[in-house]
């Protein structure tokens, strides 16, 4: 009897807590409601399961306890009653598994007028590069990473002269326009999160991998790391600005392109120096020792 | 209800062929797996070559497990909670097959290494495919290093037909050129290394060469401790042990022996074809 | 003949199985320390096994206090607890879980079950414990190495395994791999008897589908784990060339903190790609033996038939098949061709069909049972809850868009809590209070148990559900501490501070369930024989607890399956399976004493 009620309670209070729980999604900035539409559809199908599976074990603890006098019915199988069984499984997975891939087409079918950035990973900080006037961003190597040339842009690439270069943990987004985010890492492998656009991806050494999204509100988000990436993993921070494009355009326009932080560089003054980026925060620098 | 005959010989004999059979899918279907790999690696074009691959072994194992579980217990559509009237299901002697537990274990182990084989072959797909891979010139001491081997498998084999036939001595100088010939193999390898580090390719220079290394590596070490099981069989065939008490021994190695070969000759056909 | 079980054929005369060439231990050394005995093997597993576990509890409490108390404790600083939680998952993966099931369970019940004397291939057998011992030590002595144990999370993902900004680059990882290589070629040793002994050893009458579900998820495993371990072997091996030799397998041209270093084109990812195609194989690895023991509680305990018995062998058989394909859904964000996860959501997502069905004939074997609420049975019960909330949001993960946001965030770590951590752990403890008077033939403490029980599955359910809603807030995983943020609100901290002190009551449980564990073999209560009244094997045996050779002179002849509870005709509402068909309707013997002997002296 006891037993019973206490599942009773599991189920309900799991119900209540998921009811209750003041802990939910952050609101979503961007154009992967659909995520949260699965997810929301899992959810009802899955707790229900869980519910009526619960339920009906309390029922038969309730129901069959020991009895002296009594036997177990014997019964070895019941054919028809597990063909019923997996068929509606089936059917359930499928309500699940029809959208999830439907929105997945979506995820991996990058518009073709999508913008471009390119977000760039290092032990423990976020940089970024946008393309610039030809919208095209310029070829790079790891080679090439030198104090002046923190990206490693191929300085003989006349695509990647005008590529802008924003050398600390903040990044700008324009409102409503579909972007490319392209993810390239200089060391280990990290994980470009921020938790309203629900898209991530890890960024991979060697590779460049990449998601899209359409910002769809304004206002700053904090960019994570989502992939263990060693001691200083958890202070791996930035910002993501989400901004009209007039202002994103302005704001643009203020940061210097790659060929100018070469002509700086070379009078002496680098302003894009590791030590001196907003991305060494305090702890970094414990961390660093 | 009469109890059915049954006289303890009578034991069902036919679930030997499908066990055998089992395994034969599982490492044919393994080594199978392997050829199909070098396919990919000749059309290289294809992406992931090695993932795709590896989705191969996975879906090889798969189809394993469920037709292993189909060969070995044909009985798996039996309904056990129903009496079984006039079959000698009583008799089931408890082995799925005839086999001695020793040869069964030794072809589970060779599944275990053959999927050791084929996941280095998959890694080695996947490797390729990026640009620093520079194919490195096979020694032609591997040529010579093939042939040992080979030789060493015959002997083995004759070491085995021998010893099946009670044959003393045909048993020992078997076993006895078995092993000469395999040590040779290792000592030839060995050389082969050295060739190549005479000439600059260092494991770690680049990928193709550091494939190279493991492989022989691992391949010769599989190969030293069968030389292990060797030296105590021949070890005790020298003591006067009588053949008969051996023979199994010497089957096991001489499976092994040629199971290693197979093994090798893939890996050889791969270096050389990329 | 009035029912079916008489139909039954009658006597039998005892197989002529070729007994197994027996080791007799000479001294106490050879009896208790190498030993070649399948028992005494599985206790030296168990006890292994636990001792390493312990360890990883109390890792496990040390990185609780940081979460729910940052900045609290000097001694925890970032590289003691990233190593933590390294530690902490590699063990209780591993170390514990998969040498527990299957060394321990698997060394001590297999021949029990099935029939047999002993393991096909003692001496092996022994030898795997003694590499499996040789891996735990290497374990141990990496806490010790200079730079301390590896934190490079449990995958173990190069590059950053063997850089220097993860702890423990140095001899941490060193000693990890090799840890892991020792663990594999025991293992193998240990696997290659568990195989062979299922399909070789069984007793005359022990078809296949006669077996226990137990046997079937530990020999289901055990391939499994044959097939999966060579891949964390290759990758082990290739990881280690990469650290000393300085070979690029994995390692990409990197510029780790201003500096090139010489690797060069490697592939992070193919490492991933290794080292899934055994980690998902892994949670099978554990959840197959579990499925399978909790199989037999669920029916001893509630004293009827397994439901759907043949569903049951056939799911086991088509999960431990599928998930070799479906490994790469823990790589939905690594950067791998996006194209794949069309391919790993579907076979993902059709890996849950026959795993329902299993749950649906755990409880459809509850409906119309007679239902015992003993402790392993309320152990069961608790399983049931938390393996299908942990399956269902597997269901979440394994759906690859949902993936996208929930992966790498405390919902995961609240899911392979759930269904991987306490619903395998639940089934261990059933199955230790079901089977402990069997190997020491004292009952274990009830009063003890049902504390240790309700506190384990109420805490452990505490802990873990609202962990998830964490990770829907989007709390990353493997966090030193949360920080700052715009988006996680205060009462998150107090939720994670909760967390913790539920964390650390349920320790507390542990340790009382260590000294029931301890106090009962002295002062238990009597079990009896087939204090359970159960029909398997193992509760049959000649001696109580079964002696050297498991059967006394003869080996039991086995008549009919394992589930034979509640059958209408009988005398008794079990029948075990070694009861000769003549004697079902009368055998007003067989009671508490069990069958003693039935094999040996058939008709009266
Ligand atoms: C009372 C019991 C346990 C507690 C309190 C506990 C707690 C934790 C915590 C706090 C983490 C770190 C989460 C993070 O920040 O990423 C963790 C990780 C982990 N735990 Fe447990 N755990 C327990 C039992 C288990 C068991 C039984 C298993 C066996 C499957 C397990 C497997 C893991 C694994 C695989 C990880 C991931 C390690 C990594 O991220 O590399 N834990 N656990
Ligand atoms: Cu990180
Ligand atoms: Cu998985």
């Amino acid at each position: 009897m006891v037993v019973a009620l206490i599942l009773v309670l599991v189920a309900v209070g799991s119900v209540a807590f998921h009811l209750l729980s003041p802990w939910w999604w952050t609101p979503i900035a961007s154009n992967w409601s659909y995520i949260d539409h699965t997810i929301i559809i899992t959810f009802w199908i899955t707790g229900v399961v869980f519910v009526a599976i619960i339920l009906f074990m309390a029922y038969c603890v309730f129901r069959y306890r020991y009895r002296k006098d009594r036997r177990a019915e014997y019964e070895p199988e019941n054919k028809k009653m597990e063909w019923w069984l997996t068929g509606l499984t089936s059917v359930g997975v499928a309500a699940m598994l029809a959208p999830g891939l439907f929105v997945w087409n979506q995820f991996v079918s990058v518009p073709e007028d999508a913008a471009k950035i390119e977000v760039v990973g290092e032990q423990w900080q976020w940089s970024f590069r946008y393309p610039g006037k030809d919208g095209v961003l310029g070829t790079t190597d790891p080679r090439n990473i030198t104090p002046e040339n923190p990206f490693g842009l191929n300085p003989n690439d006349p695509k990647g002269q005008d590529d802008v270069l924003v050398q600390g943990p903040e990044a700008r987004l324009p409102l409503d326009k579909p972007v490319k985010v392209l993810l390239r890492a200089k060391d280990v492998l990290h994980d470009f999160y921020v938790p309203q656009f629900r898209a991530k991806m890890d960024l991979v050494p060697g590779m460049i991998t990449y998601f899209w999204i359409t910002p769809t509100r304004t206002g700053t988000f904090d960019v994570l790391c989502a992939e263990l990436c060693g001691l200083g993993h958890h202070v791996m921070r930035g910002k993501v600005v989400v901004e009209p494009e007039s202002e994103f355009q302005a704001w643009l326009q203020e940061q210097p392109t790659f060929a100018q932080s070469l002509a700086r560089a070379g009078t002496g003054t680098p302003d894009i120096n590791l030590a001196s980026s907003e991305g060494g925060s305090e702890p970094l620098e414990r961390l660093l020792k | 209800m009469p109890a059915p005959a049954m006289s303890p010989g009578a034991r069902p004999r036919r679930s030997r062929v499908r066990v055998s059979r089992v395994l034969a899918v599982v490492v044919a279907g393994l080594l199978g797996g392997a050829a199909e790999a070098s396919a990919h690696v000749s059309g290289s074009a294809a992406a992931a070559p090695g993932l795709i691959y590896l989705i191969v072994v996975g879906a090889t194992i798969v189809l394993s497990l469920i037709a292993g579980a189909y060969f070995i217990g044909q009985t798996l559509t039996e309904k056990p909670w129903l009496p079984v009237p006039g079959k000698v299901v009583h008799l089931h002697d408890g082995r799925a097959s005839s086999l001695p537990s020793a040869t069964l274990g030794l072809r589970v182990f060779l599944a275990v290494v053959a999927v050791v084989f084929s996941l280095l072959v998959a890694a080695y797909a996947e490797r390729m495919a990026f640009p620093d891979w520079r194919p490195l010139p096979e020694p032609w001491l591997l040529w010579p290093n093939t042939a040992v081997l080979i030789l060493s498998s015959i002997a083995l084999q004759w070491a085995r037909v021998s010893a099946r036939r009670g044959q003393d001595e045909g048993a020992k100088l078997g076993l006895l050129a078995g092993g000469v010939f395999a040590f040779a193999f290792l000592a030839g390898q060995l050389l082969a290394w050295q060739q190549l580090r005479a000439t600059g390719y260092f494991a770690a220079a680049n990928p193709a060469n550091s494939f190279f290394y493991l492989i022989t590596a691992l391949h010769g070490l599989h190969l030293l401790g069968g030389l292990v099981a060797w030296g105590l069989t021949t070890a005790k065939l020298w003591r006067g042990v009588e053949v008969f008490r051996v023979q199994a021994s010497v089957e096991l190695c001489a499976v092994y022996w040629h199971f290693l070969l197979v093994v090798w000759v893939v890996l050889f056909g791969l270096l050389l074809i990329t | 003949m009035a029912h079916a079980a008489h139909a039954e054929t009658a006597y039998v005369p005892p197989a002529e199985v070729p007994d197994v060439e027996l080791y007799h231990p000479k001294t106490f050394l050879g009896k208790y320390i190498w030993c070649q005995d399948a028992k005494v093997i599985a206790i030296q597993y168990a006890i292994t096994a636990t001792a390493i576990g312990l360890v990883a509890l109390v890792l496990s409490w040390l990185m609780r206090l940081q979460l729910g108390f940052p900045e609290s404790f000097s001694f925890i600083d970032e590289s003691s607890y990233y190593q933590f939680i390294t530690m902490h998952g590699m063990i209780m993966v591993i170390y514990l879980l998969t040498a527990l099931f299957l060394g321990g369970f698997g060394n001590y019940l297999i021949p029990l079950m099935v029939g047999a004397r002993d393991m096909v291939f003692p001496y092996v057998n022994m030898l795997s414990y003694w590499v499996y011992l040789a891996a735990v030590l290497v374990l141990v002595a990496s806490f010790f190495a200079p730079g301390g144990p590896t934190g490079a999370g449990w995958t173990l993902y190069p590059p950053q395994a063997i850089l220097q900004g993860t702890p423990g680059s140095g001899w941490g990882i060193i000693l990890m791999l090799a840890s892991l290589a020792l663990f594999i070629i025991g293992f193998t040793m240990g696997g290659l008897n568990y195989v062979v002994t299922v399909l070789q050893a069984r007793t005359r009458g022990m078809t296949l589908l006669r077996m226990p579900l137990t046997v079937w998820g530990i020999f289901v495993a055990t391939i499994l784990a044959l097939l999966a371990f060579p891949a964390l072997f290759v990758g082990s091996v290739m990881m280690m060339l990469d650290r000393l030799l300085g070979t690029s397998f994995f390692m990409p041209a990197i510029v780790e903190m201003g500096e090139r270093l010489q690797y060069n084109g490697g592939s992070p990812l193919l490492f991933q790609h290794l080292f899934w195609f055994f980690g998902h194989p892994e949670v099978y690895i554990v959840a197959l033996p579990a499925f399978g023991i909790v199989s037999d509680l669920i029916s001893t305990h509630a004293r009827r038939n397994i439901f759907g018995y043949r569903m049951m062998v056939w799911a086991i058989v088509a999960i431990g098949g599928l998930s070799f394909i479906v490994w790469a859904h823990h790589m939905y964000v690594s950067g791998m061709n996006p194209y794949f996860g069309f391919f790993f959501a579907t076979t993902t997502l059709i890996i849950a069909v026959p795993t329902a069905l299993k749950v649906y004939n755990w409880v459809l074997t509850l409906w119309r049972g007679n239902i015992h609420l003993t402790l392993p049975m309320l152990f069961s019960l608790a399983f049931i809850i938390t393996f299908v909330n942990g399956g269902i949001t597997g269901l979440f993960l394994g759906n690859v868009v949902v993936d996208v946001p929930l992966s790498d965030t405390m919902f995961v770590v609240a899911h392979f809590h759930m269904v991987m951590g306490v619903a395998p752990i639940l089934v261990i403890f059933g199955a230790i209070y079901h089977w402990y008077p069997l190997i020491t033939g004292r009952m274990l403490n009830e009063a003890m148990g049902r504390f240790h029980f309700w506190v384990t599955f109420l805490g452990a359910y505490a802990i873990y559900l609202p962990m998830h809603y964490l990770g829907f807030l989007g709390v990353p995983r493997r966090y030193y501490e949360m920080g700052e943020t715009m988006f996680v609100p205060e009462s998150a901290h107090f939720l994670n501070a909760g967390m913790s002190v539920v964390a650390l009551i349920v320790g507390f449980a542990q340790m009382v369930f260590l000294f029931n564990l301890a106090w009962s073999a002295f002062k238990g209560r009597e079990a009896g024989r087939n204090p359970w009244r159960a029909t398997t094997l193992e509760w049959q045996t000649h001696e109580s607890p079964p002696g050297h050779g498991n059967w006394g002179p003869a080996l039991p002849v086995v008549y009919r399956w394992a589930y034979a509870y509640g059958v209408p005709g009988a005398a008794q509402d079990f029948v075990p399976q070694n009861l000769p068909p003549d004697r079902v309707a009368t055998a007003a013997d067989v009671d508490h004493e069990g069958v003693r002997g039935v094999a040996v002296q058939p008709a009266e």
